[in-house]
Parts: structure tokens; sequence; C-alpha cells
């Protein structure tokens, strides 16, 4: 076993640090550690966090910490941040909220640059997971960014979602984008000593009910971060939505199709390797582009011509190709 | 530069009561490439070496204004070494005595130092010549 493993099994803080920055590197190594480790994953619970820039997610995560650990919780933290499409650059902020629990070694907090992902998560945002869930985490909670990008990927990848809301002020909440109602299983209003705080309560709640689906019903759930106000009920909320997904097989399920993903991903990724490759090594790309610009040959028919000429399907794919 | 980003823990260690330096640091780095991990003020040094563990940073960035350098700066750099970090960067910004400069840097608790005059493209340049 690899080494980085070994000690990352035997709660080496540093070990797990350094696990991350080779998953978030796509270092070559990288696979041979996610496989080592992969036995020993599926068992954190795979909280999400998401919502607009500025509604409070990271002050949340931060009350929850609290929560969580008084109930003797292990917590992992991944929290999103944009990188900057400019200069490749980030500013991760999302810490600063979270300062009071660096010291307790039960928590361990990671910031990631979503670097060019734009479903609100990095690209290894799900193995920066898989490593926290081996490294012993009971729960991992995972803040997304914030800026108005499409919120697909947390709801593929936490066991449950919720979305932080603030008190819509003037405007109705009509005007909540569209698509973030369906993926919340729990819904925040936070900053609820703002004006407004129970009227787009109760406008979420009609929404809800509006919505005749049989399941779980989403709750809304008001608090005030800076506060430390309604966390309990959310931490509450938070331990029935398990639950329900526990007991009505939703976990199991969602968590299958989860694993589906994984394995689909892996075969892509091994016959995207293998094919380049071989076409590397075998074929002139540079002459048969020539040929389809000149319109000699069409690119459907050369793909197709192309794949003939390799034997991929008959040898075993190259590991790593 | 290359797939793997350069991390830098930007980090306000003690009591000085703003840190209008350090964010506009912050935002000059992520400008020239790096990935910032900014936590804000009044961080202890066991809150600095340790947010170094976990986010795994190539550089450690402290300023410092509070004229308590003299302590900060070797105590950081300790807990850096006890944690297996020894060969971070270590540099720090702030109000800080040549001689005090010269001592830190001499005993090896940090790699450069930058005063108030030094501009920020020097600050970016020096730090991006390490990688
Ligand atoms: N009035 C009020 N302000 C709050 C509350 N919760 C958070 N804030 C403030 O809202 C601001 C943003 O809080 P964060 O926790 O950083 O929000 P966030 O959603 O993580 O922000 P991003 O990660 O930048 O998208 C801070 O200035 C907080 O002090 C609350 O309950 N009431
Ligand atoms: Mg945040």
């Amino acid at each position: 076993m690899h080494q980085l493993v070994t000690d990352l099994l035997n709660g080496n803080r540093r070990a797990a640090a350094r696990m991350i920055s080779h998953v978030e590197n796509d270092d070559l190594i990288k696979r041979e550690l996610l496989k080592e480790l992969y036995p020993h994953t599926g068992k954190a619970y795979l909280i999400g966090i998401t919502g607009a820039p500025g509604s409070g997610k990271s002050s949340l995560v931060d009350c929850l910490l609290q929560e969580m650990r008084n109930d003797g919780l292990k917590i992992g933290v991944i929290a999103v941040d944009p990188t900057s499409p400019f200069s490749g650059g980030a500013i991760l902020g999302d810490r600063i909220r979270m300062q009071d629990h660096a010291l307790d070694h039960n928590i361990f907090i990671r910031s990631m640059g979503t670097r060019g992902s734009l479903g609100g998560l990095s690209r290894s945002t799900r193995e920066a997971i898989q490593v926290l869930d081996a490294f012993g985490k009971d729960i991992i909670l995972i803040e997304t960014v914030g800026v108005g990008q499409s919120e697909v990927d947390i709801v593929k990848t936490a066991d449950t979602t919720v979305v932080v809301l603030t008190p819509a002020g003037g405007d109705s909440v009509q005007t909540i984008k569209a698509g973030i109602m369906e993926i919340a299983d729990i819904f925040v209003i936070n900053k609820a000593d703002l004006p407004g705080t129970e009227r787009t309560t109760t406008e979420i709640n009609v929404m809800l009910d509006m919505k005749k689906e049989g399941g779980w019903r989403p709750p809304v759930v008001q608090t005030v971060s800076v506060q430390n106000k309604g966390i309990n009920y959310l931490w509450e909320s938070l331990q029935e939505h398990r639950i329900y997904m526990q007991e009505s097989g939703t976990l199991e399920n969602i968590r299958l199709e989860r694993v589906k993903r994984e394995l689909t991903d892996q075969v892509e990724f091994l016959l995207k390797n293998s094919v380049w490759n071989q076409v590397k090594e075998e074929i002139k790309l540079d002459r048969l582009v020539e040929e389809i610009a000149r319109r000699e040959k069409d690119p459907y028919s050369a793909a197709s011509e192309l794949l003939d000429k390799l034997n991929i399907f008959e040898q075993k794919a190259g590991e790593d190709g | 530069m290359n797939r793997r980003k350069i991390r830098v823990l930007v980090a306000k260690p003690g009591l000085d009561g703003h840190d209008r330096g350090a964010r506009v640091i912050a935002r000059a780095l992520r400008d020239a490439g790096f990935e910032v991990i900014y936590t804000g003020l009044h961080q202890t040094p066991e809150q600095v070496a340790e947010t170094a563990l976990q986010e795994d940073v190539d550089v450690v960035g402290l300023s410092i204004l509070s004229g308590a350098h003299m302590t900060l700066v070797p105590r950081i750099k300790k807990l850096l070494i006890d944690n297996g970090m020894g060969e971070v960067l270590m540099v720090v910004g702030g109000i800080i005595p040549g001689d005090d400069a010269e001592k830190l840097l001499k005993e090896g608790h940090a790699e450069q130092i930058f005063t108030p005059g030094d501009s920020l493209d020097r600050i970016i340049g020096y730090i991006s010549s390490k990688f």
C-alpha cells in the first residue's frame, strides 16, 4: 500500500491534505491512490450547501460544525470558490467564517477553486470527498460556489442538498432562479433578522404545497447564522432527511446511481486514453486532418475508419493508457 | 502556469485591526494566477500553521502591522516545521525595522520580508520567481 494511504488511514492530517492536492492537480499517482482508498469510502454522509453569493453558506457551515461536534461527529468541509477565468487564480475566502474550528482535529476544512468547472463544484470535488470519506469523517459538508451557475452538480454529489435563501426584501420569491426549487431537500431562510422573512417563508411554503408530490416535503427553516439562531432546527431537519433517505431506500438508489456514473466515467476515460495512445502511435493524424479540411474525406467516415484500424477492443485496456 | 496551481495562504496573525493591505495582496496574487486562501483577521500562530497544513499551501504570506513580528514569525515557522512543512516559502509583509528583518532572515524564520515601500509587482514577482 502506498505510504500516503497508510498514513491517511492512520489519521494523519498532512497525508489527507497531500492526497487532496494530488487529485486536484491530476498527478500521475492519483488513480493509484484513489484505487487504494476506495474500499475505505462510502461511509460518510454528504451534505451540500448551495445558494446565492453572500447568502450565508459559510456562516451556516460554521454553525453546523458546532452542532455536529456537540453530537461527537467528525466532519470534513469542502468549500468551493470560483476560479478567475482570466488569470486562473482564485481567492478562497470561505474559511474566514470557519476559523474558530481550525484547531479542532476532528474537523478538516479544505478550500477548492472551481478551476474551469461550471456546475458549482470543482472538477475534483468528488475525489476530494473520497479522500475525506476514507479519512474517517462521518459527515462531509460541501459548500458550492455562490455564483449564478447551474447547481446541478451538487444534487448529483450530495445525499442531502440545502438551498440557502435570504428574505427577498421587496422582491417576490417568484424571481428566485428557476431550478432551485427542484433541487432543495431543505430550504433555509438565512438572515431571518432582516425584514421580509415571514413573507418569503410563506411564499416558498405555498410554492411547495402546489407541487403535490408524495415523498419528502422540504421544510423551510429560518436561521440567523450570525447569532446562531435556528441552527438546531436545521440540524434536526438534516437528520430527519437522512432518516427519510435511508428508510425510503432513496439513499441506496442515488448511491447506486453515483457508482454507476463513476464506473461509466472510468470506462470512458480508459477508452479515450487507449484510443488516443494508439492513434498517436499508428496513425498520421495530421494527414487525415488535412484530407478532411480539403473535403476529400468527411470527419464522420474518417472517425469510423480510424477506429476500425485500431484493435482496442481485442486487447485489455491498459491501466492509465 | 501549468496544471499545478501554486497555493498561497494569506494570513493576518496578531491583533492589528484592519486587513486592507492583506486583501490587496490577495487580489494581486489571484490576478497573477495563484490560489489564495484567505483567513481574515486575528489568527493565532496555531491557526495559521494548521490552516497551512489542511490547505497544503506552497507559500505562507503573513501581514503583520502590530509590531509583534519577532515573536509571531519564528513561532509560525516552528509550527510549520513541526508539521513537516519546513519547505513552505515564508514571506512576511509589514512595518518591520531593518535590523529585525535581517535577524528573521538570517535565522531562517522567513525567506523574504517586504515593507510598505515595496511595490505589489515586486512582491508578486518574488513569489512567482520561486515556482
Ligand atoms: N444580517 C445577517 N447577516 C448575515 C447572516 N448570516 C451571514 N450574514 C452576513 O452575510 C455575509 C456573507 O456571509 P457568508 O457566510 O460569507 O456567505 P456565503 O454564502 O458563504 O458567501 P459566498 O461564499 O461569498 O457566496 C457576511 O457579511 C455575514 O456576516 C445573518 O443571519 N444575518
Ligand atoms: Mg462562503
